[in-house]
């Protein structure tokens, strides 16, 4: 567990040596306000509650999780520093989960840092705040599983545009896995059954769920699972590409 | 103790490494010399458990790289090539991260930190980022993180390599004050490194080791080794000269540089030429400039071992 928090320290200060943190946050700030204002029509629907502001967060997330995936490993692999942490005496594993937490430490950073608008709503209304609770966990998971498929990606390339791209095109496969315009690639040619597995992926239905505020157990366990296995994939995939 | 065991690498078709075994005992300083693309990195890489061999294996002070990982890197410091680390970070930053991952904590920390920037004179440069610093600081912060935690064994990929005449000889003088009690593998291919830190010398070429002997041996290689060079004043004879230096019956042949008028004498096996040679030069009254003993040329050896037909010697 100690070098696992070192590991994951020493990328969590990395974030804050760089712009990289603070841009990432303003944005992040700048767009779920402005999306929940305008677009969601926050006070036009006259409802004391956040869907306005978490309906926006899978679109969000689509792009801005990919901007901090992408550098989790093709970075180390393009400065050759990869190569140092690989012969310390530090297991795969340890590392990816490492890298992995700091970065999903760092976005649970800028999502509680939305926390004014949960103040406003309380302030203007008597929302249900147990379903905000709900939505901000599924939130998080969400932005978990998109970051565990984007630190795949980005152990599988050296270039950061390169992976930033993928991970983009994956990431939106999965989040509207249940929706015709993904499924409609697959119901040619896949039987019902597989069908209805591919649609049962689908991060958007998984985080409607949990966002209404019902804390499924099998919606958490899907989000956990699906980091698991890219996780996994991972430390495959460095492991037979580190040193190319 | 480092020991190697037929280690192979193969990338796709191409074959980087060939086959190579050998072993280093604490005191030794190996050097490891090769032509660029020879296998010199690659082989420290599956050494350092970077890269996984082909076929072979190797061990760290008794642990198989491949199968107890983390208990051979502890025991080892690795410089990898280019001497990469964390652009963003200060060498102070960088180098506690390093020792807390190694298990080092407060006051044991500090103790080495403060022993290994005094070291490697990194105290000036401490708060600076490492992006910011010139190739020789860089490279001098990379050796600072291999030795942080006293390994016993060092495996450093060119570890004077951006470095100032200098920096590289402190940075010699520090290997050389290391190495009682540790094993040292060293890369490198400027070739007095070799004459001047390691007791050993291993050449690559091709993937396979073509040489491994002490550098004093190596050097007898040479077919300068034994050989007198007298260097005359521009009023001389040249050819005169040299024909008196091939009638002497130690000389096996003699070879005229007219750019620097001298005259080298090779000797025949087991011949001294130097007394006869400049006893020679007395009585003819040569207008000698220089006339010296010639002790070998390593790079001449160097280039005869990596073109030339493979000779036998390699373990």
């Amino acid at each position: 567990m100690g070098v696992i928090r070192t590991i994951a320290g020493r990328e969590l200060q990395s974030y804050f040596a760089t712009p990289l943190a603070y841009v990432f946050i303003v944005i992040f700030l700048a767009l779920t306000g402005l999306f929940t204002f305008y677009l969601g029509g926050f006070y036009e629907r006259g409802q004391a509650d956040l869907s306005p502001f978490f309906n926006f967060h899978p679109w969000l997330y689509l792009f801005l999780v990919p901007a901090i995936a992408m550098r989790l490993w093709a970075e180390e692999r393009k400065s050759g520093s990869v190569e140092l942490l690989m012969t310390l005496p530090v297991t795969l594993w340890q590392a990816v989960v490492a890298k992995f937490l700091a970065a999903w430490l760092f976005i649970a950073v800028a999502l509680v840092l939305t926390f004014p608008i949960w103040i406003t709503v309380n302030y203007l209304g008597d929302p249900d705040n147990g379903v905000i609770v709900a939505a901000y966990i599924g939130s998080l998971l969400m932005a978990g599983g998109f970051l565990a498929i984007g630190s795949c990606i980005s152990a599988a390339n050296r270039n950061q545009v390169v992976a930033f791209i993928i991970t983009v095109v994956i990431c939106f496969v999965f989040m509207l896995a249940g929706f015709p315009l993904v499924l409609d690639l697959f119901s040619a040619w896949l039987p019902g059954a597989l069908l209805d597995a591919v649609a049962s992926l689908s991060f958007l239905t998984h985080f409607t769920a949990i966002s209404k505020g019902v804390l499924d157990v099998r919606d958490v366990l899907y989000f956990l699972l699906v980091i698991g296995v890219w996780l996994v994939a991972t430390t495959i995939v460095l492991d037979l590409r580190k040193a190319d | 103790m480092i020991r190697a065991d037929g280690l192979v690498k193969t990338f796709g078709s191409r074959t980087a490494v060939d086959g190579i075994s050998f072993a280093v005992a604490p005191g030794e300083v190996l050097g490891f010399l090769g032509p660029n693309g020879a296998g010199k990195t690659t082989t420290m890489r599956m050494l350092a458990g970077f890269v996984p061999p082909t076929a072979g294996r190797a061990e760290i002070c008794g642990h198989d790289i491949g199968e107890a990982p983390v208990a051979a890197k502890q025991k080892l410091g690795y410089l990898p090539e280019g001497a990469p680390s964390y652009g963003e970070m200060t060498p102070g930053d960088f180098l506690a991260f390093i020792g807390r991952i190694r298990g080092l904590s407060g006051a044991n920390l500090s103790r080495r930190l403060a022993d290994v920037t005094g070291r490697l004179q990194l105290g000036d440069v401490l708060h600076q980022p490492i992006e910011t610093l010139s190739k020789g600081f860089r490279r001098r912060v990379g050796l600072a993180q291999a030795i942080l935690h006293d390994p016993p064994v060092l495996i450093l990929d060119e570890p004077t390599d951006g470095l100032d005449p200098n920096q590289k000889h402190e940075v010699r003088e520090l290997i050389q004050a290391m190495a009682p009690g540790k094993v040292i593998v060293i890369s490198t291919h400027i070739l007095e490194e070799v004459d001047a830190v390691c007791t050993r010398a291993i050449i690559i070429a091709n993937g396979r080791i073509v040489a491994d002997e002490q550098p004093a041996t190596l050097i007898h290689r040479s077919r300068f080794h034994g050989a007198v060079t007298v260097r005359l004043t521009r009023s001389a004879d040249l050819p005169a000269v040299a024909a008196d230096l091939a009638a002497l019956a130690g000389v096996r042949t003699v070879e005229t540089d007219p750019h620097e008028f001298a005259v080298t004498a090779f000797p025949r096996e087991g011949e001294r030429l130097l007394t006869t040679v400049s006893s020679l030069a007395t009585e003819r009254r040569w207008p000698v400039e220089d006339l010296r003993l010639e002790a070998g040329r390593l790079d001449e050896v160097f280039r005869a071992i990596t073109t030339g037909p493979a000779p036998a010697g390699g373990a």
